[in-house]
């Protein structure tokens, strides 16, 4: 069964089903689950939002009676959250997924005033008891595409369109140049912020200045397959973000780096049903399946497949890090040594570029 | 391509879809209407255009559909609004929201599906001229309409008895009415003309600038044109200016990006179009003379025909 509210509808009706909702008492093992889906944007943008939207949808499938979903979209990071957020805990749901980094703040909130309801936060590092973190170690597949980015790209110049300046894009930019390089020590990765996740049309204007300037490869972290249509008419390559955007540039897709949220969705709510759920900080990545690597595009030759294939079965495995020392940053200093790589904490902090990123 | 024509393109397709709903608005405000449902009308567009296109495989039906999709929009704010005398501000916001809900439902079946980008217009030999030739020709049709758009509306305003009866109707709607216009007929036309030219701003936009349909892929530009008609202070030539250099600003601060040129921070450059808008809007107002705005003085206001 499935709830679709838009945020508007829910804000108006706010004060009616606030008084509605019973107080949380709630059995230990439940008999079927509510679980609610905050979304930062449309859940036709075919990538980010998409991808969640398809987990959900997953979580139905899976569990079919016992569950319930509902979603908002188009939820913007700031004080309209908290306000929906709050109303989807305050309207019986038993855990909220609350699904971009800018939330963060909002559901520890509203998580204080709703100890009873089960709270999951995608990309952060805040929690509580009632606050599980859920991310997805993207940076893994960046090392897998660097990798064919390296081996593939003439100019030896790859554009890269990114959103905002957090440690998640910061990572996935360091991750990629670093896999790069490693094929192709001169690579220069140069990076254009569009300081949106989402506008197609400056997507593809990114796309076409970074093309203009010699970028025979786009790579993007922003949500729109806009990009990547540039690249296929413009005769150069790219990566799906999010999800296979391969009907879009049959060509130019090299590869994409996929998200599989359904198995972590559907654990979850299983776990509220059997009553064992529990805060905790997950951080899966390719071996967990949580990032899967797309098909490989027709310009992928079979060396550089099976190159691709090696650093992702070397991170599956565990024999590879994609931030394995020795790592100099912009300036040249050497900020990891040889045989050491960096923590996950000092990921999740990461400010600073490695050599050969220009931003 | 040489870079600087190639950059020069780029700027051309990106002040075309301000440049097309600005200049319906435009005609729209003229006549004494604000309509502030561009945004909505500009998505209706551009959902509709694409799914006619992608199902019938003409692009000359998709503009024309996605023409009629925002005129049946600019109707439903016409009547609540001119018939209705309900507020336009208001009304206008509605719209907007309306527009967003609705070509999201119209298009949920067409996320992730690819169109064929609108055919250049290309000219057996004037499109090789170097430089010129790509710049002056081998564009698609909704470009060159643009343009055109800005020019017959100048001389339509200017020269016309039509368009001076509809800036009468904008600037004292009760004197219009007095020697016999009918005001309100004069408004649901120039409403309607503002619908129809956000609708192809949104076809241009789903069709030609990212020839595919994702939700809210008009990502504000909408307001970008409410704002620019403001910015042109009424007037169709500074209109065109204006497009162009909002559009130019834009593609510039990324180019600047890429090329490492200015050791600022980006989100300054972001804010560039903005910043050269109030700045604008400064000068003009501090202009010799202190040259009013111009805006129409019925601008906004509901017309009761006196008895």
């Amino acid at each position: 069964m499935r709830l679709t509210t838009t945020r508007r509808t829910l804000l108006a009706g706010a004060a009616a089903t606030t008084a509605l909702a019973l107080p949380g008492h709630r059995l230990l093992a439940a008999e079927k689950v509510r679980a609610g889906w905050v979304y930062v944007g449309p859940i036709g943008d075919h990538g980010w939002t998409y991808r969640h939207d398809v987990g959900r949808r997953d979580v139905e499938k899976a569990l079919g009676d016992k569950v319930e979903t509902s979603f908002v979209e188009n939820v913007a990071e700031g004080p309209d959250a908290e306000r929906v957020i709050r109303q989807l805990a305050a309207s019986g749901n038993d855990i909220v997924f609350a699904t971009s980094f800018g939330f963060m703040n909002s559901v520890i909130r509203v998580a204080k005033q709703f100890p009873k309801v089960r709270f999951e936060h995608a990309t952060g590092y805040k929690t509580a008891p009632n606050v599980a973190v859920y991310n997805a170690r993207f940076y893994e597949g960046r090392a897998v595409i660097g990798t064919i980015a390296g081996m593939l790209s003439k100019s030896g110049i790859v554009g890269y369109i990114a959103s905002f300046p957090i440690p998640e894009v910061v990572m996935g930019i360091n991750a990629f140049t670093l896999a790069m390089r490693k094929k192709r020590p001169d690579a220069q990765i140069k990076v254009v912020w569009v300081n949106s996740w989402y506008d197609p049309g400056k997507e593809a204007d990114a796309a076409k200045a970074l093309i203009d300037q010699g970028a025979d490869i786009i790579s993007q972290h922003t949500d729109s397959p806009a990009a990547l249509q540039v690249a296929e008419e413009r005769g150069v390559s790219g990566f799906g973000q999010s999800s296979d955007m391969r009907k879009f540039a049959p060509n130019a897709q090299l590869t994409a780096i996929v998200d599989d949220w359904g198995p972590y969705y559907i654990e979850r709510v299983q776990a509220v049903l059997d009553g064992t759920w529990k805060s905790r900080v997950v951080w899966y990545g390719l071996k967990e399946g949580m990032v899967r690597i797309a098909p490989y595009g027709p310009r992928v030759p079979e060396e550089v497949r099976a190159e691709a294939e090696a650093v992702k079965q070397g991170i599956i495995d565990g024999t590879l890090h994609p931030f394995a020392g020795p790592i100099k940053d912009q300036a040249g200093k050497l900020r990891v040594p040889e045989g050491e790589h960096l923590s996950d904490e000092e990921l999740l902090k990461m400010d600073w570029y490695v050599e050969g990123v220009q931003a | 391509m040489d870079p600087i024509t190639a950059t020069t393109v780029s700027v051309i397709s990106a002040a075309t879809p301000l440049l097309l709903a600005a200049s319906g608005e435009l005609v729209t405000e003229k006549a004494g209407v604000l309509n502030l449902g561009v945004e909505g009308m500009m998505l209706v567009g551009a959902v509709s255009g694409f799914a006619v296109t992608l199902t019938t495989g003409s692009a000359t039906l998709g503009i024309l559909s996605a023409a009629l999709a925002g005129a049946l929009l600019s109707l439903l704010f016409g009547l609540l609004t001119l018939t209705l005398m309900a507020n336009q501000v208001a009304t206008g916001l509605a719209l907007t929201i309306f527009g967003v809900g609705v070509s999201s439902l119209m298009g949920a079946g067409f996320v992730g599906t690819p169109v064929a980008r609108l055919p250049r217009l290309d000219i057996p030999g004037l499109s090789g001229i170097p430089i010129l030739g790509p710049l002056l020709f081998g564009h698609d049709a909704l470009v060159y309409l643009s343009v055109a758009a800005v020019v017959l509306i100048v001389w339509f305003l200017s020269r016309t008895r039509a368009g001076m009866v509809l800036r009468a109707c904008g600037e004292n709607d009760e004197a219009a009415h007095a020697l016999g216009y009918p005001v309100i007929a004069v408004r649901y036309a120039a409403v309607l003309f503002g619908g129809v030219m956000s609708g192809l701003a949104g076809a241009f936009l789903s069709l030609s600038y990212t020839p595919m349909w994702v939700e809210n892929m008009t990502a504000g530009r909408g307001w970008i044109a409410l704002a620019l008609v403001v910015f042109a202070s009424w007037r169709p030539w500074r209109l065109l200016i204006g497009a162009y250099l909002f559009g130019g600003v834009t593609i510039l601060q990324l180019h600047a990006q890429g090329l490492g040129l200015f050791a600022v921070p980006s989100q300054v450059l972001s804010m560039l179009p903005y910043l050269a808008t109030i700045l604008v809007l400064a000068l003009i107002a501090a202009g010799s003379g202190r040259r009013r705005l111009d805006a129409p003085a019925c601008l906004g206001k509901p017309f009761h025909p006196p008895a």
